[in-house]
């Protein structure tokens, strides 16, 4: 079971104010915590009991709502799903990579959200299913199993060395949401979306350095959908 | 403060499956505008994770008959049943259109959608527990969430991220507008519309052990309530048996329907003693009772024995992976425990308001004891009351109910638009919205409110929980008045403009600390035991004075209580065994 003894927990965040700062800066913050308690908790305490003016994004605080991702000593992870167990008495935490930061760990998500929608991120199938569920074999719903559980946090795209450099790389999460419908049997337009995949900011930007499959806090298999995709342009077929 | 304007047939507020749902509707039809204080993927539908039931019968024997009857006695015949009819009757065309939208649902041998138990649903009015909750996984409403979102993004839906609505303005008795504060500028939006639809969820966060996302203050029922809309059967609150231990995080039913046991500390199914048919799979109010008897009858497990185990050893390790893959990872990842070889501490955690706005078949709010409808406001999903789920909500029925009446919702809002013209709002409906803003930001002594929220969930989680008494509600009442004193006097450290959320927090707070005393109150009123509100000095059902759902109104001298009779349909009130 948890320890509930306290311990002691150096935060130190990375801080930039629009309205107050001409640059980003350290704050370093004591706070106490139970090893069982999450990087999340250890940020609350230092907002709610230390400077409001702290901003982060969250919401569910266990890893399905996708709000928290951030660069915790280093990797990107959900503040709400790594714990002070593992990441020490000694946390770093900055703003994900390669979006705008706005406020401290707030960043735009605008152009990301961008780049998801850019790949037809839809269910496309022009038959008439009449009345009843269109049939799908339990292999063929198993064959796109894993690109189902992205809950668009960002974490995997923000790690990717090609984005930072590169912005208008549609990135890791675009494909495996684009990777989703390719492979669902029921879908019809994994044409159109290789199309678009097969473009200069498309999948060959992928050199795959894999810290997007590093980084997924759902354990998707991100470079391997990527090279599924990369595949399915090459060989014509999905 | 800059104010801007914006001119719509329709505003939507909040982007979960019933947002969204409504959103799909109306697009094409009316000029709509969704308005969410995150981004739509964010909203805590993502949470649910057992299933959405519908009489589908693809594995066995089901009709949505016996889904209404399982839906009304498990609401404790608290249920409007013409309502419930509706629900799970459309539960089937629901899940058909959700498998056209591109859902991932599990699926059989034969390809169809794969169904499964779940809490409270059975064959033939209680013989045996029936298959009849559709899933993906244990991730249904991540999956629904996602499934809906897509649909939106294919059909251009116009959102307005991280717009949290603080006000609404009726003018001559209809809809007139409403005022949202932009998170990223800290501006103010008003927007002129024909109708709203309010879906922003839950307020589990009056409680501090609870499933519930930091985001679920009650926003919507919060602020109607402020401008003169009651809310219904606010003292019904749903307590999910298994919460992650100290943490609230939910455990799905479906580790039950699963083959889950749930044990006290000497090892015994005890759910054999409460429900001895359906033992482990009996509705959620019973099971949290049970739980907390055990524990309180000294049966409990750990140093304080205050926790039970839900224990998944005796199942194959491929059907844990395969069915329920996220919850036993929520296992490993919070307690450390690895749930193939080790049974699981866990205990009760606030999880569903089933009260809330008071509206009829088609979303429209209705404002009074009559049904009485305002026009242009609608209302859907865990923030409204129907009231489908009545005194106990059936596990799966929220995923049901949000995407029937969000559906609901959207048409029938998309026809009355075109009824009417857009409203002469009045130029300065901003100000008591300004007004709190600044009053928060120019406050300098004054105390933080986050103690303030801390000290509310402890209170509401030891007064107003599963079992309750005059004394203990009392005695919540009395903090509730010197927790509104000390939030009239808070302060907030950001004085910024840009995601200051600091302040909007302090905002949320007021809402809980509103909706926390509808609860407290209706409670306090209710001298009977019904579905979620038990009251150990009243543990009996008294359906000749209580069958009727309560309306909590404000007033400036507190709560005002009405009361409207129960919709009775084809199922009379007996006593509730499993």
């Amino acid at each position: 079971m948890p320890e509930t003894e306290l311990v002691k927990v150096h935060l130190k965040v990375k801080r930039f104010d629009p309205e107050r700062d001409r640059k980003p800066y350290w704050q370093e913050f004591d706070v106490e915590m139970e090893e069982s308690d999450r990087v999340l908790d250890a940020l609350h305490a230092a907002k709610w009991y230390e400077d409001g003016t702290l901003s982060f994004r969250r919401s569910c605080a266990h890893g399905v709502c996708g709000s928290d991702a951030m660069v915790i000593n280093g990797e990107n992870a959900l503040a709400c799903v790594l714990l002070i167990r593992e990441a020490g008495r000694d946390i770093t935490i900055e703003p994900i990579r390669g979006l705008p930061v706005i406020k401290d760990l707030v960043v735009d998500m605008e152009p990301f959200f961008e780049q998801y929608r850019s790949v037809m991120p839809y269910l496309v199938n022009t038959d008439d299913p009449g009345y009843t569920e269109r049939l799908q074999s339990a292999e063929d719903r198993a064959r796109f199993d894993d690109t189902t559980k992205c809950i668009l946090c960002a974490a995997c795209t923000t790690s990717c060395p090609i984005y930072w450099g590169n912005e208008s790389y549609v990135g890791p999460a675009a494909i495996v949401n684009a990777h989703r419908f390719i492979f669902d049997s029921r879908d019809q337009a994994a044409g159109e979306r290789l199309e678009i995949l097969n473009q200069r900011s498309g999948v060959f930007r992928c050199r795959t350095a894999f810290n997007c499959t590093n980084a997924c806090p759902r354990d998707i298999k991100v470079t391997e959908a990527i090279e599924e995709v990369k595949r399915a342009i090459l060989y014509g077929r999905v | 403060m800059k104010v801007h304007h914006h001119s719509y047939d329709a505003v939507i507020v909040g982007a979960g499956g019933a947002g969204l749902r409504a959103a799909i509707e109306t697009a094409g039809k009316c000029r709509t505008a969704v308005l969410t204080k995150l981004y739509p993927t964010r909203s805590h539908t993502g949470a649910a994770q057992g299933g959405m039931c519908a009489a589908l019968a693809n594995v066995e024997e089901d009709s949505w008959e016996w889904h209404t009857f399982d839906t009304v006695k498990g609401g404790d015949y608290l249920v409007d049943q013409p309502a419930a009819e509706i629900m799970c009757r459309e539960a089937i065309d629901a899940v058909i259109e959700l498998e056209h939208f591109g859902m991932p649902f599990n699926r059989t041998p034969e390809g169809k959608i794969d169904q499964r138990t779940f809490g409270g649903h059975t064959r033939n009015h209680g013989e045996a527990s029936v298959k009849r909750a559709c899933y993906s996984a244990d991730r249904t409403g991540h999956m629904i969430l996602q499934t809906l979102y897509q649909q939106c993004v294919a059909r251009d839906v116009n959102f307005f991220n991280e717009y949290q609505v603080l006000d609404i303005a009726f003018v001559e008795g209809r809809v007139g507008g409403v005022v949202a504060y932009e998170l990223a500028t800290g501006d103010l939006h008003v927007f002129t519309t024909k109708a709203v639809l309010f879906a922003t969820g839950g307020f589990g966060k009056m409680f501090k052990i609870s499933s519930n996302a930091h985001t679920l203050t009650g926003d919507g029922p919060g602020l109607l309530y402020r401008r003169g809309v009651p809310l219904q059967d606010m003292e019904f609150f749903q307590f999910h048996p298994t919460g992650i231990y100290k943490l609230g995080i939910l455990l799905s039913e479906a580790a039950r329907a699963e083959g889950g046991i749930l044990r006290n500390a000497e090892g015994e199914r005890f759910m054999e003693r409460y429900a001895p048919t359906i033992k482990d799979l009996a509705p959620r109010d019973m099971v949290s009772r049970a739980i907390l008897t055990e524990i309180g009858e000294g049966r409990g497990a750990g140093p304080n024995k205050d926790y039970v185990y839900l224990d998944l050893t005796h199942l194959s390790p491929e059907h844990i992976d395969a069915k329920i893959p996220d919850i036993t990872d929520f296992v490993r990842t919070y307690q450390g425990l690895e749930p193939k070889t080790d049974p699981i501490p866990i205990q009760p955690t606030a999880h569903y308001a089933m009260g809330g706005i008071p509206t009829n078949v088609d979303a429209e709010v209705v404002i009074d004891a009559a049904n009485t409808v305002l026009p242009g406001l609608y209302a859907a999903g865990e923030c409204a009351c129907v009231s489908v789920h009545g005194a106990n909500r059936l596990g799966t029925n929220s995923l049901l109910d949000i995407v029937v009446f969000g559906r609901r919702g959207g048409q029938a809002m998309a026809s009355y638009v075109d009824t009417v013209g857009h409203p002469d709002l009045p130029d300065d409906i901003e100000v008591d919205v300004r007004d709190r803003i600044e009053r928060l930001k120019a406050s300098s002594a004054g105390e933080n409110v986050a103690r303030i929220r801390e000290e509310l969930q402890e209170h509401m989680t030891d007064k107003a929980s599963v079992f309750r008494t005059e004394e203990s509600l009392a005695s919540m009442a009395s903090d509730l008045d010197a927790l509104d004193a000390r939030y009239e006097r808070a302060t907030i450290q950001d004085k910024g403009e840009v995601f200051n959320y600091d302040l909007t927090e302090a905002l949320e707070l007021g809402y809980l600390l509103d909706l926390a005393r509808c609860l407290v109150v209706t409670a306090r009123a209710r001298t009977e035991s019904r579905g979620g509100h038990f009251r150990d000095d009243h543990p009996l059902r008294e359906d000749e004075h209580w069958m009727r759902h309560s309306l909590a109104y404000r007033t400036d001298d507190g709560v005002r209580l009405d009361y409207k009779p129960v919709t009775p349909g084809n199922y009379l009130p007996m006593e509730r065994k499993y």
